[in-house]
């Protein structure tokens, strides 16, 4: 079931092991919230490393509500769009359900909200996984390949164009 | 200036005057208090009543005392909750987070001129219209996130008419979340569910009867879906996340919700499982146990219960021998093996020859530990650092 690609893609993960969700005892909760974080900094870390760097993320102190960005870089050019989810009371018996609010209506690969499709693929290797699939993992194999795929047609399309980055 | 002014006057009292028509004509009748039996054309129930005169149910009326709620009021939803109404169901206690857009219409129920407002909303005033008798309660919000299922859980253990938990949950959802998150939720509170679904082909659908601890709860196993025999691998998806037919909709809620009142009003067998093939007309049927190392702690709680309660009131059970087939020769060799999906479990042969099968299979070892490692063991650095850490690079 899992290809080379993905094997090769997962061997930069860690996986985890607390199988535990926000609606659980806090210190496993806690403990799982670690796990996520030192899974996602082995990953970013992975991707530096190999010239591959496309996001950053951050949740709120009690890690059910997550933000951040991730880019696509095409022709030189660094399309950079809004990441949110919140963490399912299911967690993580199901994957979190990731959106990208600004591209909302723009392609139907998407459910309302701007959450990214993912059910063939994804689903089925998140739910053979559980627990030991986390966030990054989700970003890995739900969030990169969906960009790759849907951000240049979207560009092709002209629905999606470049703007230069404000000042901060 | 003075003129118009007049004339806008008298066409804003013009309106107001067909406004108050329109509101008297929607109000086409008042509350009843007593179903009547009266075979008379003024009566809404008396057709209903009749099942009684027919033998097929004892106690009709005893549906005002019923609570049902309905999780998803999309093209399965919509139309299971009409049909209750119709029904004179007590109370309708319903929830989405979605709103009616024009691409709904290839659906029963919602009409154009309701585009842009909640699905809940748009319901109830239409439901109500329909029969101002039965009670509704709407909630528009996802209840997957967080402090909505609180509120679902606390809506469904205090819902009921009287402040009771409510009778019944039916999921008319559309994903996989939401279901697990009423798995969840009906597991936590013992109550009985009907799930129900349509393949995002639209050529198949099923219902599923859930009671904790006694049949197979929502994650028990990976999801039992019809078989159709359309290969996945060669559906065509471009640019579409699913495809609906108002018939196949129709047809599973039709199914919900005469389950739902054979179960109600007690009459006839309520099904554990009904799925519906559109391509053939087939409908299996079938038990499904719970699995004692369910994913879900409540789920394996009420099943000890159910042990407990089974104990102390013995179900006597005819059993059926099982004839196993077995042929004397076989010179060729012939033996069953495994599709292109390779092994095939013995278990997951059986559904197949009865037109079903999972949506997946528990993998004994997917993703072998030894070729990936795992996070480390706590290496002393707390959740902050870790966020700091994060959130610096």
């Amino acid at each position: 079931m899992v290809d080379e690609a993905t094997r090769k893609t997962l061997s930069g993960i860690p996986l985890l092991k607390t199988k535990s969700g926000p609606k659980d005892d806090p210190k496993l909760w806690v403990q799982r919230l670690k796990e996520e974080y030192q899974a996602l900094i082995k990953y970013v870390e992975t991707n530096k490393t190999a010239g591959n760097d496309w996001f950053r993320l951050e949740s709120n102190k009690e890690g059910t509500r997550w933000f951040g960005k991730c880019w696509h870089v095409q022709d030189m050019l660094k399309y950079e769009f809004e990441i949110e989810f919140d963490i399912p009371v299911t967690y993580p018996t199901t994957a979190p359900e990731i959106a990208l609010p600004e591209l909302d209506g723009k392609t139907a690969k998407m459910y309302r909200g701007g959450k990214i499709c993912l059910t063939d693929h994804f689903k089925p290797l998140w739910s053979k996984n559980v627990p030991k699939f986390g966030i990054a993992h989700a970003m890995a194999l739900g969030l990169g390949p969906w960009l790759a795929v849907e951000i240049p047609e979207m560009i092709a399309k002209g629905v999606v164009t470049y703007q230069e980055k404000k000042a901060d | 200036m003075s003129g118009e002014v007049s004339s806008l006057k008298a066409r804003i009292a013009d309106l107001e005057t067909q406004v108050a028509v329109l509101k008297n004509e929607a109000q086409t009748r008042g509350k009843i208090d007593k179903m009547s039996a009266e075979v008379k054309d003024s009566n809404p129930y008396s057709r209903l009543m009749a099942l009684q005169k027919m033998g097929i149910v004892k106690n009709y009326e005893s549906i005002r005392d019923f609570t049902v709620a309905i999780v998803g009021v999309g093209g399965v939803g919509s139309v299971t909750a009409e049909m209750l109404t119709r029904c004179g169901i007590g109370k309708l206690i319903l929830f989405d987070y979605d709103s009616v857009e024009l691409a709904n219409m290839n659906r029963l129920f919602f009409q154009p001129h309701q585009a842009g407002q909640s699905k809940v909303e748009a319901a109830r005033s239409t439901l109500q219209f329909i029969n101002p008798d039965v009670k509704f309660e709407t909630h528009n919000y996802n209840i997957t996130v967080l402090q909505h299922y609180d509120n679902m859980i606390e809506t469904l253990q205090t819902g009921g008419l009287n402040s009771s938990p409510v009778d019944l949950v039916l999921s008319c959802v559309d994903n996989f979340e939401a279901r697990v998150a009423i798995n969840r939720a009906c597991n936590t509170l013992n109550l009985h569910w009907f799930e129900s679904g349509v393949a995002e082909n639209a050529v198949s659908g099923h219902i599923q009867y859930i009671r904790p601890g006694i049949s197979a709860c929502f994650v028990c196993a990976p999801p039992l879906i019809v078989a159709t025999g359309v290969d996945e691998k060669t559906l065509k998806r471009d640019g579409v996340c699913a495809a609906s037919l108002p018939t196949t909709m129709g047809i599973i809620a039709g199914l919900l919700v005469q389950n739902a009142l054979k179960k109600l009003l007690q009459f006839g067998d309520t099904s554990n499982y009904v799925g519906y093939n559109a391509l053939n007309d087939f409908f299996p049927t079938m038990e499904l146990k719970p699995n004692t190392n369910c994913d879900d702690a409540s789920c394996v709680k009420r099943q000890q219960e159910y042990q407990v309660w089974l104990a102390a009131n013995p179900i006597v059970e005819v059993v059926e021998e099982a004839v196993q087939v077995v042929h004397e020769d076989n010179d060729w060799g012939i033996s069953l093996v495994g599709g292109e999906d390779g092994e095939v479990t013995e278990e997951e042969t059986k559904l197949r020859a009865m037109g079903l099968k999972h949506t997946f299979q528990f993998a004994k070892k997917e993703l072998n530990d030894q070729d990936i490692p795992a996070v480390q063991e706590d290496d002393g650095e707390d959740l902050e650092a870790l966020m700091a850490k994060m959130k610096s690079m």
